[in-house]
């Protein structure tokens, strides 16, 4: 339990895959100016996320087994792409509602890095967290995480862009320049959070 | 050797294997498309700007490939044109569509309007207004931070002198700016006649009026008088002109002592009327 909890806190705040790991940042910079936006690109990216865990966790035990463990990443990203699709087909026939909310960020999430890095770190913690005993449940755990630290990430992104477009921003740093430096400054403050796992005893 | 057959062989076959079950799934949950909808969704002119009454452009396809609407000529930014194609494909009588365009309705530039403060906040007329009112002593004029320029998706819109101006050429009375403005400045005139129209929404009185700008209108029922054909009307200290009424005579913008009455639309020829392009 003490583990899951570990795996929950590192994925929302101290491996947090946008302002730590630095991974998914095209959605992060592009779909994070409104805050409807950024809470339905990041659902969409958890449901893709836990998706994707749960079809390659699998897959890798198969290709580890045939010595192929070299082919993961075009393996892993034709998985995704197709699984996508798949989820699109069937949300356009029986959800069309949550199919047009989702709208564009459902294929855009097909070539999205934070994806394709949370299956394979999830199968490199296999080896790292050994002692825990990492399985696939562990596995759907962190994926959540990564998700859900994603949907924090857009979410208090959101907000900062939002007090930005009323702000006084010098001419030259209008548009992109000044959104990077609020993104370098949100993921700075999340540093604070380094050493939580360890200082409440949870690893 | 034999490894790299494997490889290739594993990788080929979860391709294969995903290829086949997509093509698959897409035929057995294939939604049936609406092509009505889609042809006239096409000729739409696609700016969404809902002022047809629908949400967006797909909106109104999809109400008319339904049925729920009969009326081909409610797209303002289409024009006729589109109205024309759109009852050719659902086979209805083609909607007229009145060309229209938008006008603001205040002529107080920086130079013509008193300041009753000097505004250093937020470059939006919505965020001016609430402070007093916005910086000009007159509380109905424009603010000239340019929120109908940034709604405007034809960049018909242009700020000249500190008020808003519309290019008749390039406005598609789609109408987001009317809807934009705070002070309620911006109307949709009949773009294919000429007509006189009031540049001044001041409803104080002729003497607070004054003071506030050198061509406000003071309510002086001068026009009024003037009118043949009983299209301007003064009511709250403002003139108004009915466009549909207005035969163009042009002898309210004679007799107008503050100059706030102007000849617009294109009439018959392609140039604009008045000198208020930007």
């Amino acid at each position: 339990m003490k583990f899951v909890i570990a795996l929950l806190v590192m994925g929302i705040l101290t491996q947090n895959f946008t302002l730590a790991k630095f991974l998914g940042i095209c959605p992060f910079l592009g779909v994070s100016k409104k805050l409807n936006t950024a809470v339905g690109m990041s659902l969409a990216v958890i449901f893709v996320m836990l998706l994707a865990t749960a079809v390659t966790y699998p897959l890798n035990i198969f290709l580890e087994a045939h010595d192929l463990a070299y082919l993961q990443t075009i393996v892993f990203i034709l998985v995704i792409a197709a699984l996508v699709q798949m989820v699109e087909i069937v949300l356009k026939k029986y959800v069309k509602s949550l199919y047009n909310a989702l709208g564009i960020y459902l294929p855009l999430i097909t070539t999205n890095c934070a994806v394709l890095g949370v299956v394979i770190l999830n199968i490199d913690n296999i080896s790292a967290y050994s002692a825990y005993g990492f399985g696939f449940g562990h596995a759907m755990v962190s994926s959540f995480a990564a998700g859900a630290g994603f949907m924090l990430a857009m979410v208090l992104f959101a907000g900062v862009r939002s007090r930005l477009e009323t702000a006084d921003v010098p001419e030259s740093l209008k548009g992109l320049p000044i959104t990077l430096i609020a993104a370098a400054i949100v993921s700075m403050s999340f540093l604070g959070f380094s050493g939580i796992v360890e200082g409440m005893g949870l690893m | 050797m034999n490894a790299i057959v494997i490889a290739v062989a594993t990788v080929a076959g979860i391709g294969i294997l995903a290829g086949l079950l997509l093509a698959i799934l897409s035929k057995v949950m294939a939604v049936p498309v609406d092509e009505k909808a889609q042809a006239i969704e096409e000729i739409l002119p696609g700016a969404n700007c809902g002022s047809c009454g629908f949400s967006g452009c797909s909106g109104y396809a999809a109400a008319l490939s339904s049925g729920k609407t009969t009326e081909t000529g409610l797209c303002n930014p289409g024009g006729s044109e589109v109205s024309a194609k759109i009852a050719e494909i659902m086979g209805l009588a083609a909607g007229e569509v009145v060309p229209m365009t938008a006008v603001v309705l205040c002529n107080g530039t920086t130079d013509a309007a008193e300041r009753k403060m000097i505004y250093e906040g937020v470059e939006s007329c919505k965020m001016a207004a609430q402070l007093f009112g916005g910086e000009k002593s007159c509380i109905y004029g424009c603010l000239g931070l340019g929120d109908c320029v940034q709604r405007c998706p034809y960049d018909a819109i242009k700020i000249c002198g500190g008020v808003a101006v519309v290019d008749y050429e390039l406005c598609r009375a789609c109408g987001m700016c009317v809807a934009t403005c705070p002070k309620k400045l911006i109307e949709l005139i009949p773009k294919n006649k000429v007509s006189a129209a009031v540049l001044c929404k001041n409803h104080d009185k002729g003497v607070m009026t004054m003071k506030e700008c050198k061509v406000g209108c003071i309510g002086c029922m001068k026009c009024v008088k003037a009118c043949e054909s009983a299209a301007v009307t003064v009511t709250g200290n403002v003139a108004h002109v009915a466009p549909a009424l207005c035969t163009a005579c042009g002898k309210c913008a004679e007799g107008c002592p503050k100059h706030v009455i102007e000849m617009l639309g294109f009439g018959l020829t392609a140039e604009p009327v008045a000198s208020r392009q930007p």
